[in-house]
């Protein structure tokens, strides 16, 4: 089985590369693109019968720094 | 005065630190991230700067689970003294010692100069050498210095006396221009900023020695 983390900075958190893609989309001519957030995603290929549980476990863990980043998780 | 200094894979300032450990008068002995326990009698741990781990998944992320430093966050949690420089500070906030976390600078380049830092308290064994106000010059070398925390506590840093350094120019975005902060028992010091590279006439500068001979004068002493 398989789970898909996602990891965001969280909102108030400035992500200066999200900035810098906002940029460059702009000089590309790409209007009205308002905001660039950039996360990760990370895939976990998991033993059966890992519960979303185990995956939150591991998110505040390891996989996020709750400090600075949001997570949420997706199963299967 | 014995001291400490973790080598992980991908660290790259271990023995500079080591060698101004010594200068001042310590015994410096390498541990390396695989062993389980510091060395016996050890009164302070060095952790110092590079890319541990590759900064994979975060800086300092996976340095913070290795086994040495379940042995480092023990011996800081009984009293005993931490200095974490660069990705060594990086690794003390993923770990949990120290408060908030150190993101990316904000204007996104790594930044290698020398800057200017005023020391904020010296009241501490490591700041003990200067007094609150000078201001230092010291090397900076990172791409994520820019420190982070909200603003209860930094407001709480500060009210605490536990801001160590500032920067008088801030080079990366870092809340309240903190360079360096310090546990509540300002017994663990986490900087950006590089005194080991400011420690000898050779390097330029020798405005870090008196934060390695502070160190070393007190625990000595003690």
């Amino acid at each position: 089985m398989k789970a898909r983390v996602h990891v965001m900075l969280k909102n108030g958190v400035l992500d200066p590369q999200g900035e810098a893609v906002r940029h460059a989309l702009g000089a590309l001519g790409f209007e009205g693109v308002n905001g660039v957030r950039q996360g990760k995603v990370i895939e976990l290929d998991l033993a059966e019968g890992t519960s979303e549980a185990d995956v939150t476990a591991m998110c505040e863990k390891l996989l996020a720094n709750t400090v600075i980043e949001s997570y949420s998780v997706e199963m299967g | 005065m014995r001291a400490a200094v973790v080598v992980f894979p991908g660290s790259n300032c271990d023995r500079d630190l080591a060698v101004a450990f010594e200068a001042a008068g310590a015994e410096v002995e390498m541990v390396w991230h695989k062993d389980v326990a510091l060395p016996e009698g050890v009164d302070v741990v060095g952790i110092p700067g590079g890319f541990s781990y590759g900064d994979y998944l975060r800086c300092g992320a996976i340095a913070a689970q290795s086994p040495i430093v379940k042995s480092v966050k023990a011996h800081a949690e009984r009293g005993g003294y931490v200095l974490g420089i660069c990705n060594g500070f990086q690794v003390l906030t993923e770990t949990g010692l120290l408060p908030g976390a150190l993101l990316r600078n904000a204007g996104l380049k790594y930044i290698c100069k020398t800057v200017k830092l005023r020391v904020e308290t010296s009241n501490s064994a490591f700041t003990a050498g200067y007094n609150a106000g000078d201001v230092i010059s010291i090397p900076i070398a990172h791409h994520d210095g820019n420190y982070f925390a909200d603003n209860d506590i930094v407001a709480q840093l500060q009210d605490e006396d536990r801001v160590a350094f500032t920067y008088t120019e801030n080079p990366n975005g870092a809340r309240a221009d903190i360079a360096g902060i310090l546990s509540p028992n300002r017994r663990v010091l986490g900087m950006m900023p590089h005194p080991e590279r400011a420690a000898d006439a050779g390097h330029g500068g020798t405005d870090g020695v008196a934060l390695f001979r502070a160190l070393t004068g007190a625990l000595t002493a003690a």
